[in-house]
């Protein structure tokens, strides 16, 4: 996600620090774009014009102006504001000394309560939590039946609603039989509703006065456009709100709801939902989210799982290879590998600033783990000599290599010359400077960007 | 439904509930439009806040300067300078961009086969329930295929959908081939002389290519029995999405060529301006409107009824109530 509002950004930043200096109006017409890349990624336009005129004031005053490196202090700033509008720090569920803990599930039809639930469920489990689901939605056709099977299949205790008992006292009934059943966390499922239906608003307001709650979440999905934020409002004022879980993330929402919660109702993202799969919920991490906003990629997630699974001094010494040109196939080969044990490519590729767009626009075209296995067989079928200088592959040696990789004569042609495009593009970049230190890995980070992946000399057909 | 576009009754009923509805908005399109009212000149603060008007409903960044680049030569060439005439002439192009679009449904094959798709919780499975319901009313007799085999508890909720309406339904195990399912709803159908087949699906996000795949599948299974079919292919979006409805319903059409949007939850506060962009940008018109939870809150979309809604207090628009 983030995506198109971090391509955009950063279409503003480069011009905005590819000059010495910036006059205001440089700073005015940056800001424009800045807002209307806000708004082009549903941030609520109110939330949009407070957000540009704080960054404006910061950029104008405090000698920025006159700084040596005026873009990147301007970038720096935004990235504060980010953070900030993301809302500063993590927040973990509230967990009462005295249990059971009662998380009420709020927002409109549709938004996700019913999965967040058992989402929910299971990190209190994770976290060493007994936990209980309470079906509180008698509103929606088969709602209870839905959050008894993930209950089921979980294993995870769900009240269910019996007789024409209405919500609050479900609720009520939950919180006892999660006593009987020695339960320490109570998660209340209810219908989804408008924030304007007085009737049902009322019915969340009469569960609050039945049973204490200690942490209401508003679900809120990812997709929302600018009614997000009165939504948030509404429920905030009407039923208070505690924090927001923010669904549906895994698609390619541009985010603007969550941009636009902490400024509406000052509450913060506790969870993200990632996936239509229980197990799918990631603590919501602002700075991170921020960073990526930005189109620095997740560069902190993509280098923790780099550490776990590559020599670092090894993955420098084949970036250098690489853009000196120098990049034989036995380096290429060791790339692969490391690739592969980090995971699935399109995981990898999406960690990396417009990776994600590279994988899109590849589509389907994206190398398979078959396809690079494929590759590894064409290369190990070499010799050595072949293999730092693939130029004395003529006919009767692709035959050879084609046999012995189980191959074809065509799949070899594609990446020899695959892989000598890509040693001419890499020259290219390379030549720009060096890749030591972090800002070295974060410009070829950068250059890598603009590469595709067909380009890259992989056998795709 | 098929024949007359908007019945005048349901016409008048519709725009009075979406008037009054959308009017609740305290901070919507509405008030930020009247609120240009006040402004004596055609400035560049009128157009800019129109330009928030216009996004605060959705419409996007792109699409609303476009109308606004519109608006302006208009108000040069016409020689307008009253706020309220160049509000009457944007509702005017906006009208004109959903114009001469044919938004009746092709429902006259026997069996009719409507497919509805869409992302997780956009109100497929309630539209269903309702359209059956609308078609009933109309003596047709309705058999629905419950595919959503993913979600839980989805085809109970369908079950009790269609029991409401008095539709028949073909339904499998959970987690079965969605393929299979609607497989045997058409022959069923063929062999019951069903007049229309309405095909729930599961939610899925347009950026899960296996996924559009799958529907893909189902597609060709039902041309398999039916090769003219579906009849109709509707892609359910919810009004509270902002601009990544453009993008669901650019996947979509591209994967399954939709023909038509059903724009369900108009009953709230969004005003699901992104339907514009839509039908500029793809061509597919918006057919139905859901309005509410209700087996009755379904509409045929009414594109005049819908911008006199959201104009409601500008110019010769009638006043809601
Ligand atoms: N207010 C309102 N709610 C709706 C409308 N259409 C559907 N819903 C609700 O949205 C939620 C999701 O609908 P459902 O049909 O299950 O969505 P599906 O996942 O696309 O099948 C349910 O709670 C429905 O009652 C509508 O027009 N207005
Ligand atoms: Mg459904």
């Amino acid at each position: 996600m983030f995506d198109t509002l971090s391509d955009r950004l950063s279409t503003v930043f480069r011009s905005l620090s590819g000059r010495g200096r910036l006059s205001r109006d440089d700073v005015e017409t940056g800001m424009r774009e800045v807002r209307l890349a806000l708004l082009e990624a549903d941030v609520n336009f109110k939330v949009a014009r407070a957000f540009v005129d704080r960054v404006k004031e910061r950029c104008l005053g405090a000698d920025v102006l006159e700084s040596l490196t005026p873009g990147q202090q301007i970038v720096k700033i935004v990235n504060d504001e980010l953070v900030a509008l993301l809302g500063g720090e993590q927040r973990r569920l509230r967990y009462q000394s005295q249990p059971p803990t009662v998380i009420l599930l709020v927002g409109l039809q549709g938004s996700g309560k019913t999965t967040t639930c058992a989402k929910l469920a299971l990190a209190t489990r994770r976290e060493g939590h007994r936990p209980l689901m309470v079906a509180a939605d008698t509103h929606r056709p088969a709602a209870p039946e839905q959050l008894e099977r993930l209950g089921k299949d979980n294993q995870i205790p769900v009240a269910m609603p019996d007789g024409k008992r209405k919500p609050p006292e479900l609720c009520r009934r939950g919180l006892e039989e999660a006593r009987r059943l020695n339960c320490d966390v109570v998660i209340l499922d209810t219908a989804g509703r408008l924030q304007i239906d007085p009737v049902m608003i009322a019915e969340l307001k009469q569960i609050r006065t039945r049973v204490t709650i200690h942490d209401t979440l508003l679900v809120v999905d990812a997709m929302t456009g600018q009614e997000a934020v009165n939504v948030a409002r509404a429920f905030d004022e009407e039923v208070g709100v505690d924090g927001v879980v923010l669904t549906k993330l895994d698609g390619d929402a541009r985010g603007g709801a969550a941009l636009s919660m902490k400024e509406a109702i000052g509450k913060p993202i506790v969870y993200t939902g990632v996936g239509e799969k229980v197990s799918e919920l990631e603590p919501f991490q602002p700075e991170r989210m921020a960073s990526r906003i930005l189109g620095m990629g997740d560069v902190l997630t993509l280098v923790e799982r780099a550490q776990a699974h590559i020599d670092q001094k090894q993955a420098e010494a084949a970036a250098q290879k690489l853009l000196s040109g120098r990049f034989t196939m036995d380096d290429w080969v060791e790339q692969m590998r490391q690739l592969r044990s980090m995971g699935p490519l399109e995981g990898i590729l999406g960690m990396l600033p417009g990776g994600r767009q590279m994988v899109r626009q590849a589509g389907a075209a994206m190398p398979t783990e078959k396809d690079l296995s494929r590759l590894e067989a064409i290369v190990l079928s070499m010799t050595p000599q072949e293999r730092s200088h693939p130029e004395v592959l003529k006919g009767s040696r692709r035959r050879r290599i084609a046999l012995g990789s189980g191959t074809t004569v065509a799949d070899v042609n594609r990446l020899l010359k695959g892989f000598d495009q890509m040693q001419t593009m890499m020259k290219a970049l390379g030549g720009r400077g060096g890749v030591k230190g972090v800002r070295g890995r974060a410009r070829m980070l950068r250059q890598l960007q603009g590469l595709d992946p067909s380009q890259l000399g992989l056998p795709v057909r | 439904m098929t024949e007359e576009a908007v019945p005048e009754p349901h016409r008048e009923a519709w725009w009075r509930r979406m008037s009054g509805r959308l009017g609740r908005a305290s901070a919507g399109f509405g008030a930020l439009i009247r609120s240009t009212l006040l402004r004596r000149k055609l400035d560049d603060e009128f157009y800019d806040d129109l330009l928030e008007a216009l996004i605060a409903a959705d419409c996007g960044v792109a699409t609303s300067e476009a109308l606004l680049e519109r608006l302006r030569a208009r108000v040069r060439a016409e020689h307008i300078h009253e706020p309220e005439r160049a509000l009457l002439a944007l509702k005017e192009e906006m009208l004109r961009v959903f114009a001469t679009r044919d938004r009746r449904l092709r429902l006259d094959a026997r069996p009719a086969v409507v497919v509805m798709v869409g992302v997780n919780g956009s109100g497929k499975t309630t539209t269903i329930g309702k359209l059956a319901h609308r078609l009933r009313g109309e003596g047709r007799s309705c058999l629905v295929a419950a595919a959503d085999t993913f979600r839980a508890a989805a085809v109970d909720q369908m079950r009790i959908w269609a029991a409401r309406s008095g539709a028949d339904v073909v339904a499998h195990q959970p987690g079965g081939d969605p393929g299979a399912v609607v497989f045997d709803a058409l022959q069923a159908a063929v062999a019951r002389r069903s007049d229309c087949v309405l095909v729930d699906t599961a939610g899925r996000l347009h950026t899960k290519t296996n996924l559009m795949a799958e529907l893909v599948k189902v597609r060709n299974v039902i041309r398999r029995v039916i090769p003219e079919a579906p009849h109709e292919t509707l892609l359910v979006i919810e009004a509270p999405t902002g601009m990544n409805a453009i993008a669901q319903a650019r996947v979509f059409h591209e994967a399954l060529a939709l023909t038509g949007i059903v724009l369900t939850k108009l009953d709230g506060t969004s005003k699901g301006g992104t339907v514009l962009a839509i039908e500029e940008e793809l061509g597919v018109p918006v057919k139905l409107v859901g309005l509410g939870e209700g087996i009755d809150d379904l509409n045929v979309f009414d594109p005049g009824a819908y911008l006199d809604a959201l104009f409601a207090g500008v110019g010769e628009a009638p006043q809601p109530e």
